[in-house]
C-alpha cells in the first residue's frame, strides 16, 4: 500500500481555484518533487496536506487512514511533518528547545510532574536532551544548542526547521523550499542531508523547490503544477524536458 | 575533573543550567528581601504605614506573576485579571465567614479558603477560557475586559444568606426570605464584612514562594515549552503537534487559580470586602498589566520587582500630597524609558555576562 494517497484534492478561495484536482501517490521511502512557477499552488498543497486549509474537494490518506478535515496537530501526530517557506521557528527559545518542542508528543510527562519535579521529569528531560542533541548533530547544529533560534544564521535556521520537523517522528516529511537563500555549496550539502535523513529516519520526502539543481539532484519523480492544476508528472529528467513545462517556466 | 567530555553539552548537567540559575537568583532575592523586612518589622523599625503595605505588596506580586503567565509566556493580552482575583476574594471570604465558628483552627480554615478560592477562580478561568480562546489579540483583550466588569457587577448585586434551612440567594435583600436566626453573609454592594484577619506578611511570602515554584517550574518544563512555542509561532506549534486549545486553557486556568489565591490574601487583610473599580475593576487589571509590561514580558523576576516598586511608590510618596500621582506618573515614564533604553540594556547584558563568568569560575574551583 502506498504511504500517501492524495485523491482529487482541491480548494477554492472565493471563486478562485487555488488547487484543482490534485492527485498523488507516494510509495514509502520516495523522494518526490513538487515544482511550478510562483503562485502555482505548491504551498497551498502543503497547507492542505497539513490541515492548515480544509480541502473543498477530494481527500487524502496516510497509511490508509483518512486525514481530510483533521486539525494540523492531529495530522502531525498521524505522521506528517513540514517546514515552512518563510521560516517559522520559535524565536525566543533556544535551538535545543526548538527541537524539544518537536519531541513534545514523543517523550511525555504530565504538567504536574513538570511542576513538582517528580523523578520522571528528570529522566524524560535527560532522554529528550540526548535525542535532541543527536538530531542537532545530524544538521551540525549541536554547537549552537544554547543559542537563541533567532540568532542563528539563515541557512542554519532552515536546517533547524527540518530538525524540528523530524523530531516529531513523521512518516512523511514536507519540505517547502529548503534551499531558498542558500548558495550552491550549501545547497549541495543540503541535498546530501536530505538523502541522509530519508534513509536514516526511514522517511518519505515531498519537497517543493525552485532550485533545479536540487530537484534534478535528489528527486526521483516530480509533479509540475501550473495555475493550481497538474501540468506534468513522472520521472524528473523526462518531465523537465517536457515542452509544456519549459513553456510554463520560461513563457512562450 | 578536566577530561574532554566535560565540555560536551551532554555532560553539562554538572554545571548549573542558565534557567535554573536565573530562577535561583529570583528565589534568593525574594527570601533576602522578606528576611530583611520581617526583621525590621519584628524589631519595630518599620513605620505602621509601611507595615500595612507588606501584605498588599505580596498581593500585587502574585497578581503580576500570574498575569505574566498569560501575557508574557502565552502571549495573549488579558484585561480581566482582577476578575479572577475578585472571584477568589469573595469565595475565600465567604468560606471563612461561614466556617469561622465551625473550624476553629485558623491555619486550617485559611488553607481551605485558599483551596476553595483557587478552585472557584480556576472554574471561572475555564468558563471564560472556553468561549474566548477562539479569539486573538485585541478581541481577546476586549472580552476579558468585559468579563472582569461582569464579575464585579455580579458580586455587587448578589445577596447570599444562610439560615437553618440552608442557603438563600437573591438579587435583593428583601427577597432572601431568611429565617430569623439567619445570617446574611454577602450583602450586595456592602460586600462581606467580618472576614477573619488571617493574612500576614509570612503568609504572603509563602504564597509568593509557592507561586514562584509553580510558575518557574511550569515554564521550564515540557508544558512550558509548548506554551512558549504557541506564543512564538502558533502555526509552527500546531505543525509539530501542539494542542493549542489545551495549553491556552491550561494557562488561563492556572493563572486564574493563582489570582484567586491573591484575592484570598487581599480579602483576609481587610475588614470589609467590597468590589470597586479600584480593587477588582478595570483599574486594577490595567495596573497589574503595567507591572507585567514594565517588569518585562515573560520575566518573572522583573514582574516581582516592578510590582513591589510600583505598588509601594504611591504610598511612599504621600509626603508630596497632591503632587503624588504626578510624580508617580513621571517615575513610571522614566522607568519605562530607562528600562528599555539602549544604555541600560547594554549595561544589563554586561552585568549578566560578568556574573555568569564569575559563577562559572566558582563552579570550576569547586570542581
Amino acid at each position: 500500500m502506498a504511504l500517501l494517497e492524495v485523491k482529487n484534492l482541491g480548494i477554492t478561495f472565493g471563486g478562485l481555484k487555488a488547487v484543482d484536482n490534485f492527485s498523488l501517490t507516494l510509495e514509502k521511502g520516495a523522494l518526490y518533487g513538487l515544482i511550478g512557477p510562483n503562485g502555482a499552488g505548491k504551498t497551498t498543497v502543503f497547507n492542505l496536506l497539513t490541515g492548515v486549509y480544509k480541502p473543498t474537494t477530494g481527500t487524502f490518506l496516510l497509511d490508509g487512514k483518512e486525514l481530510k478535515g483533521k486539525k494540523p496537530a492531529e495530522i502531525n501526530k498521524a505522521g506528517i511533518a513540514r517546514t515552512f517557506q518563510n521560516i517559522r521557528l520559535f524565536k525566543n527559545l533556544s535551538v535545543l528547545d526548538n527541537v524539544k518542542v518537536g519531541l513534545h508528543n514523543q517523550m511525555k510527562y504530565s504538567t504536574v510532574t513538570g511542576i513538582f519535579r517528580l523523578p520522571s521529569f528528570f529522566k524524560t528531560e535527560k532522554m529528550m536532551n540526548e535525542k535532541a542533541l543527536e538530531l542537532l548533530k545530524v544538521f551540525e547544529l549541536d554547537k549552537n544548542a544554547d543559542t537563541l533560534a533567532s540568532n542563528l544564521p539563515y541557512g542554519k535556521q532552515r536546517k533547524l526547521e527540518i530538525a524540528r520537523a523530524i523530531a516529531t517522528n513523521p512518516k512523511l516529511l514536507l519540505l517547502d523550499e529548503p534551499a531558498a537563500g542558500m548558495n550552491p555549496n550549501e545547497t549541495k550539502e543540503l541535498m546530501d542531508t536530505i538523502k541522509f535523513v530519508r534513509d536514516h529516519f526511514d522517511l518519505t520526502v515531498l519537497v517543493i523547490e525552485h532550485d533545479m539543481s536540487l530537484v534534478s539532484g535528489i528527486c526521483e519523480e516530480i509533479t509540475v503544477l501550473n495555475f493550481g492544476t497538474e501540468l506534468a508528472k513522472g520521472k524528473t529528467d523526462v518531465v523537465l524536458q517536457n515542452p509544456e513545462v519549459v513553456k510554463a517556466y520560461l513563457g512562450q | 575533573m578536566s577530561n574532554k567530555s566535560n565540555n560536551s553539552p551532554l555532560t553539562k548537567k554538572k554545571t548549573m543550567r542558565p534557567v535554573t540559575k536565573q530562577n535561583l537568583i529570583t528565589y534568593v532575592m525574594v527570601i533576602v528581601v522578606f528576611t530583611v523586612l520581617q526583621t525590621l518589622s519584628a524589631t519595630g523599625n518599620l513605620k505602621f504605614a509601611h507595615k500595612a503595605l507588606l501584605v498588599p505588596v505580596c498581593t500585587s506580586i502574585i497578581m503580576a506573576v500570574s498575569l505574566n503567565l498569560v501575557v508574557g509566556v502565552l502571549g495573549e493580552l488579558s484585561l480581566g485579571h482582577a476578575g479572577f482575583m475578585c472571584v477568589g476574594a469573595y469565595a475565600g471570604s465567604f468560606f471563612s465567614v461561614l466556617t469561622e465558628d465551625v473550624i476553629t483552627a485558623d491555619w486550617l480554615r485559611f488553607t481551605l479558603a485558599f483551596i476553595i478560592a483557587a478552585v472557584c477562580a480556576s472554574v471561572a478561568g475555564i468558563l471564560i477560557g472556553i468561549p474566548v480562546l477562539r479569539l486573538k489579540g485585541d478581541y481577546l483583550a476586549i472580552v476579558t475586559l468585559a468579563f472582569g466588569e461582569i464579575i464585579k457587577t455580579i458580586v455587587n448585586a448578589l445577596y447570599i444568606g444562610k439560615d437553618g434551612e440552608g442557603f438563600h440567594i437573591a438579587l435583593d435583600s428583601t427577597n432572601l426570605n431568611m429565617a430569623t436566626d439567619g445570617q446574611i453573609i454577602l450583602k450586595g454592594p456592602q460586600g462581606i464584612t467580618g472576614t477573619p484577619k488571617d493574612s500576614s506578611f509570612v503568609v504572603g511570602f509563602i504564597l509568593i514562594m509557592i507561586t514562584l515554584f509553580i510558575v518557574t517550574n511550569l515554564m521550564d518544563s515540557r508544558t512550558g515549552r509548548a506554551i512558549m512555542s504557541i506564543r512564538d509561532n502558533r502555526i509552527a506549534a500546531e505543525s509539530v503537534g501542539i494542542d493549542i486549545t489545551k495549553y491556552k486553557l491550561m494557562v488561563f486556568t492556572i493563572s486564574a487559580a493563582i489570582a484567586g489565591c491573591a484575592g484570598v490574601l487581599y480579602s483576609h487583610n481587610i475588614s470589609t470586602l467590597t468590589a470597586t473599580t479600584s480593587n477588582f475593576g478595570y483599574n486594577m487589571s490595567i495596573l497589574v498589566l503595567v507591572y507585567v509590561v514594565l517588569g518585562g514580558l515573560g520575566n518573572i523576576r522583573g514582574s516581582i520587582i516592578s510590582a513591589t516598586i510600583l505598588y509601594a511608590l504611591p504610598e511612599l510618596l504621600r509626603g508630596f500630597s497632591e503632587y503624588r500621582m504626578l510624580i508617580y506618573a513621571i517615575i513610571l515614564i522614566v522607568m519605562m524609558i530607562v528600562n528599555n533604553g539602549t544604555y541600560f540594556v547594554k549595561l544589563k547584558e554586561k552585568v549578566s555576562v560578568k556574573f555568569s563568568s564569575k559563577m562559572k569560575k566558582t563552579a570550576k574551583e569547586v570542581n
